[in-house]
């Protein structure tokens, strides 16, 4: 299989524009600038069927497309590396590993959407990636291929590395672009969105590193190509994040529509220990929690809808049947408690009500409603909130409750404080 | 105000912003590198710096998990206790520092070497269970990593 995003993993200062350009590099951005128009490149990434990676899964050519070019406001592009759906580490190994993969493809896809700037928001824990990815920017200057009329052409562009400062919530579009003005960050209503009325007001188009780290490729080697390397809907391959209960944790690259189970038993060594798989989360901690029926499942954005999951950031995190699926939900919860940022009522008091609800039948002192109430309080944050942080709460949680509720029933049985 | 030595260096980094406000997280994270946490004065400083009123700055200073307005230790341990690092046993990693190092989270040890504090994902799930010291990444932790750890910051 021909590895895309991942090709330069591994190797010897592959951050190193010297060895970037050993490989093609910054060839394709070359090509955009000076033989295809904006609308071409967007056409292009439309027909590739390349969908955001981050989470949502939305086509990237057709956000690029809702930018009102009319719009006399100036554009912007903001990548996305705040990474911090747990189960995910994906975009830390492009930051290290490949900046200036990325670097072209912010240049090709700030050309198609007429931006002369972008700006990258990394959270600020990753403190590496930030030294590299400034690192890298300050080459690409160097070189001629940021600043004013690069590529001989009269196209300017200007890249800022922004960091973030410890905020999950700041991964949310809308509450990444108010930290990026410099404010606490409080998702927005959507509508408008961010193509519409994005950072400072103008049209800003956001994705996540690995969607723009795809575009180089795209561009090379042509939509189709890509497009035939996933499934239908959902192109190309994908760097998919394995944790847990498993004996090679790590990123594994593999076509979109990958089955789960060859993912963990083919690639990431399978359970250790003689343990038999309990559960596995698809798609980072938001994702509905799926059972070993599930297994054959394609991960892929539409499959794993189709199951009531979803294919989110790729964060697979397996447990093995020494898990106890309680405090696991505990775990998940303490989780959406903590790292809710307070705007909405519903998810601020609902969050910690859940959390604390949970560990009460975790800790074997549950009162007799406990139970009983859980479902109720649960689904009554998603459907409420501003963002989609609360639906998560929901859905994450909920999915343990539905799943295993045996185990739930079993903790009360004769555990149930009477005062 | 801040000094014309601290400002020299603000407006190098304000610089890159179409607004100045936006500059306000790697502001901050300047200033705290160079006085290890964020004081009132800093953020009346800030404010004024940026034409904002101060519960703008405190704002952002009281909702980002890493500004700190108490000292941390010369160490500072952050370990992760979200799914991934749970299921390889952070639990124990967490119980084990605050045995060693007598701390709870939030805690600072009397001598000022060692903090602690409890932290949610840190991107790092290949590895876990997982901490951050002090900007490093510190993976695969056991009971004997973070001897080893302590003994090289003691």
């Amino acid at each position: 299989m021909e590895k895309i995003v991942s090709r330069h993993f591994g190797l010897v200062d592959s951050h190193r524009l010297i060895n970037y350009l050993k490989d093609n590099g910054y060839q394709a951005a070359r090509k955009a600038l000076t033989q295809m128009t904006p609308p071409q490149v967007i056409d292009e990434v439309k027909k590739s069927n390349l969908r955001g990676l981050g989470g949502a899964g939305f086509p990237a050519g057709t956000k690029w497309s809702f930018i009102p070019q009319a719009n006399p406001k100036p554009k912007y592009l903001v990548i996305n590396a705040d990474e911090g759906e747990p189960g995910t580490f994906k975009d830390k190994y492009i930051l290290e590993q490949d900046p200036h993969g990325l670097i072209e493809g912010i240049i090709i896809t700030c050309f198609a959407i007429n931006s002369h700037k972008a700006y990258v928001y990394i959270r600020g824990e990753y403190v590496n990636a930030l030294q590299i990815m400034q690192g890298a920017v300050d080459e690409a200057y160097r070189a001629g291929f940021l600043g004013k009329g690069i590529f001989g052409t009269g196209f300017d562009i200007d890249i800022v590395v922004h960091p973030g400062a410890g905020a999950y919530i700041c991964g949310e579009e809308t509450a990444l672009l108010e930290s990026l003005e410099g404010k606490k960050g409080f998702p927005r209503l959507k509508p408008p969105f961010p193509a519409v009325v994005g950072l400072f007001g103008c049209p800003t188009v956001i994705n996540n590193v690995e969607t723009i780290s795809c575009v180089p490729p795209i561009i090379n080697k042509g939509a189709e190509w890509f497009a035939k390397l996933g499934c239908e809907k959902n192109g190309g391959n994908r760097l998919f994040c394995v944790s847990g209960h498993v004996a090679r944790p790590g990123v594994y690259e593999l076509p979109n529509g990958t089955t789960l189970r060859e993912i963990i038993y083919d690639h990431a060594g399978g359970i250790p220990n003689g343990r038999k798989l309990k559960a596995v989360i698809p798609g980072g901690i938001s994702a509905p929690i799926l059972t070993p029926d599930q297994l054959d499942v394609k991960m892929d954005f539409d499959s794993l809808k189709a199951i009531g999951s979803m294919a989110g950031s790729g964060g697979i995190i397996v447990m093995d049947d020494t898990t106890d699926m309680v405090w696991a939900a505990m775990i998940a919860a303490r989780f959406f408690a903590h790292e809710s940022c307070g705007q909405c009522s519903p998810c601020r008091e609902g969050s910690g009500w859940v959390y604390r609800n949970v560990k009460r039948i975790y800790e074997g002192h549950a009162r007799p409603h406990d139970l009983n109430n859980l479902p109720g309080i649960v689904n009554n944050i998603g459907g409420n909130t501003i963002c989609a942080f609360g639906d998560a709460v929901s859905m994450s949680v909920g999915s343990y409750v539905s799943k295993f509720r045996s185990e739930f029933e079993d903790k009360i049985k004769g555990r149930v404080c009477q005062t | 105000m801040f000094s014309a030595e601290y400002l020299k260096e603000l407006d190098k980094i304000t610089a890159k912003y179409e607004q100045k406000r936006a500059a306000l997280l790697p502001l901050l994270h300047c200033v705290q590198e160079k006085e290890g946490l964020i004081t009132p004065q800093t953020e009346a400083n800030m404010a004024e710096y940026l034409g904002v009123p101060v519960v703008h700055v405190h704002e952002v200073v009281s909702f980002y998990h890493l500004f700190h307005q108490q000292r941390i230790g010369k160490y500072h341990f952050s370990v992760c206790q979200t799914t991934a690092c749970a299921l390889r046993g952070s639990e124990d990693v967490i119980a084990y520092i605050k045995e060693r190092l007598d701390l709870k989270p939030g805690e600072i040890t009397p001598d000022g070497k060692f903090s602690l504090s409890v932290v949610e994902c840190l991107g790092a799930c290949e590895m876990a269970p997982v901490m951050q010291g002090n900007k490093e990444y510190k993976g695969f932790l056991d009971k004997q990593r973070i001897d080893e750890i302590i003994e090289k910051n003691k």
